[in-house]
């Protein structure tokens, strides 16, 4: 496993401050009717998105849930499609038509964001199963929330995934809560990655435990996830879990009865970005430049994104009609 | 007792608090329909009122949710089943059809499957291809459940407590974007409607119009529209996909000879088609058109807002089907 140079650091730092700029602007957006339909923002999750995308390679493969713009952004989509694709705009990744929950790039890897709870978990199996099957280097991360641990999608991805050895890595984003249900109200399990053990033998095969990690340490992220996807390419699933916050409601209009606002406070206080900040101007002197130069170039990015989605065409009656069927 | 003008959403909260006090056996399921206060907000305050007995929070589980109902109610509770949407009632869709419908059959009527499933239905909202279905209908494929698809506050009222109180199961179909609504709605505990009658909305002689939901509220836009020019519309509120009754459609055909089918959901297989056929049946000598049927068109729903209102009906739509016809 590369340990990361600081150049890489500083290209995660941009990821993480990238998303969360755009997450913001998406709210101001939302506010004024410009994006429509379910917004779920990522704030809050950045270190576990750029940490786990960091650790594939380009023959690699990402695919997730609904709360998918953070991904998208850390695995290359330009802010730009990503941006129109929120604003319904035929230039969207997805051609306007799939919308905040569904942003995918093919010549990326990057599979979509899905908005059924589990529904893109077997998915992810097929995926790897196409790699094994044709022999292929690479490997799947499947990220998905704590709440979707407990749909049958999950059970049945997971244990075919041991079955047949796939190289998947699931990553739990445990964020606490699925919607305003907190983990220990809707999981036996309150330690989501004990899950693990349902589908793994005394002898060492079926599913690997990996890590419970520190979700809002960039660092720890990449290091566990890196580690899984080495296993994976080699045996086989392993599963990690991410210990994360959403700083923000479930989706816009969330009344959050279900948590406090001290609660809430207590995690901004200790953010992945403030954190991993501290931790580069700790480590490398006079970098603070720098940093600030990235805070002021994703504002820009964001600003001309934005410009780029507005001035961009709506889809027109043939889109509306097109892609039903194979030509 | 007054009838009061109360919203489709408070007609829901009264007719399941009222149950729910009246009936110690009937309890809610769900998620997010216990500390969140249901994601409508239909069961807020429910928890406090009843406590975590008989108002549990699920986690996302729609198979257990429905199965576990099933099981619940053969076994003499009385749930209320909810599915946030009907989307994700796709992933209980053999627990609904192969338990719920079938069991009573099977086993030669030693069970019966007292149970609501309530969920919300309906399109337009932006949400993309897998959360904008209208599917009732699938539902209302299989013999052994009833489909309830309520359009008025005062419908939704009457049709869920007399849900309730069936012993039969009921899928309770919800319209997501009609909570608004308001009807007069009599304050009256034992205000019951019966299960499986349609009702007339409006009364007209040119044309019979044959809908719910969604359906109803754009073709009473249209009859208004219509009026100005002359053509009056009778608008048939099915009310029930099952049991369906089509009687007071097949007494409005024998009057109008012409029939538009409204709904939002696909235009194939849909209602319109099950209407079609059976007025070619019972009122072939009375057909003065073909049937007309007005749905959503054969796409899934993009998220785009202006592509998605394409391929939606819209009143405009239902008054060219029914120029085509008059
Ligand atoms: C099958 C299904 N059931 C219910 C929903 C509604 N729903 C959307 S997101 C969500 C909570 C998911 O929580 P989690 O998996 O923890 O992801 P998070 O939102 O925290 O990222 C629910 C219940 C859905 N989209 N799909
Ligand atoms: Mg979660």
């Amino acid at each position: 496993m590369a340990k990361p140079n600081k150049e890489t650091l500083l290209d995660w730092y941009r990821q993480m401050v990238l998303i969360r700029r755009f997450e913001e602007r998406c709210a101001e957006l939302y506010q004024q009717g410009l994006i429509g339909g379910f917004l779920h923002l990522y704030i809050g999750q950045e270190a576990t998105g750029v940490g786990a995308v960091a650790a594939l390679g380009p023959n690699d493969h990402v695919i997730t849930a609904y709360r998918d713009h953070g991904i998208a952004l850390a695995r290359g989509v330009d802010p730009n499609r990503a941006m129109a694709e929120m604003m319904g705009k035929r230039t969207g990744v997805s051609g306007g038509k799939g919308g905040s929950m569904h942003l995918a790039d093919r010549a990326l890897h990057m599979w979509g964001g899905y908005g059924i709870v589990g529904g893109h978990l077997p998915l992810a199996a097929g995926i790897a199963l196409k790699m094994k099957y044709l022999e292929e280097d690479g490997v799947v991360l499947a990220l998905m929330g704590d709440g979707s641990t407990n749909i049958g999608y999950f059970h049945e991805s997971l244990n075919l995934s041991a079955v047949w050895d796939l190289p998947v890595v699931w990553l739990i984003e445990n964020n606490q809560y699925g919607m305003g249900t907190a983990v220990e109200r809707a999981s036996g399990a309150k330690e989501l990655i004990r899950r693990a053990m349902a589908y793994s033998s005394e002898d060492g095969s079926g599913m690997k435990m990996g890590p419970r990690v520190d979700g809002m340490d960039v660092l720890a992220v990449y290091d566990a996830v890196s580690e899984a996807a080495e296993y994976a390419r080699k045996h086989g699933p392993v599963l990690v879990e991410s210990l994360t916050y959403r700083l923000e409601g479930h989706s816009m209009g969330d009344p959050q009865r279900y948590r406090t606002k001290e609660e809430v406070e207590s995690f901004v206080v200790s953010g992945p970005i403030g954190r991993f900040r501290h931790y580069l101007t700790e480590t490398y002197k006079g970098v603070e430049k720098a940093l600030d130069k990235l805070d002021a170039e994703a504002l820009q990015t964001i600003d001309d994104a934005v410009e780029f989605a507005k001035s961009s065409d709506n889809p027109t009656y043939e889109d509306l009609i097109s892609h039903v069927y194979v030509d | 007792m007054a009838d009061r003008p109360i919203t489709y959403r408070e007609a829901l909260s009264s007719a399941l608090r009222e149950e729910m006090q009246r009936d110690e056996r009937v309890f809610i399921m769900g998620e997010e329909v216990g500390v969140w206060g249901g994601t409508y907000a239909v069961t807020r305050g429910f928890l406090d009122e009843f406590g975590a007995r008989r108002v549990r929070d699920t986690p996302i589980s729609e198979m257990v949710i429905a199965g576990a109902a099933v099981g619940a109610a053969m076994a003499g509770l009385r749930p209320i089943a909810e599915i946030m949407t009907i989307n994700f009632a796709f992933l209980a869709l053999d627990a609904i059809i192969n338990h719920a419908a079938k069991v009573r059959y099977m086993f030669n009527g030693q069970f019966t499957v007292p149970l609501v499933i309530r969920t919300t239905t309906g399109g337009g909202k932006q949400l993309g291809a897998t959360h904008s279905h209208a599917p009732e209908v699938i539902f209302a494929h299989f013999p052994g459940l009833y489909v309830a698809v309520p359009g008025t506050a005062y419908d939704a009222k009457g049709m869920l407590k007399a849900s309730i109180r069936d012993d039969n199961p009921v899928l309770f179909v919800e319209h997501s974007t009609m909570l608004q609504r308001r009807s007069p709605v009599p304050d009256d505990p034992d205000f019951l409607l019966p299960i499986g009658k349609s009702d007339i909305k409006r009364k007209g002689s040119d044309v019979t119009i044959v809908t719910y939901q969604k359906g109803l509220e754009h073709s009473l836009v249209a009859a208004e529209e219509l009026a100005k020019e002359g053509i009056e519309a009778e608008i048939v509120d099915l009310r029930w996909l099952r049991p369906l009754d089509l009687e007071p459609v097949f007494e409005s055909f024998k009057k109008t000879n012409r029939c538009v089918v409204v709904e939002e959901s696909l235009p194939m297989f849909n209602v319109g088609a099950e209407v079609a056929a059976q007025i070619h049946d019972v009122c072939f000598d009375w057909m003065d058109a073909p049937v007309k049927r007005v749905a959503a068109m054969d796409i899934p729903l993009p998220y785009s807002h202006e592509i998605e209102l394409m391929a939606l009906p819209s009143p405009e739509k239902i008054i060219r089907a029914v120029k085509e016809v008059v």
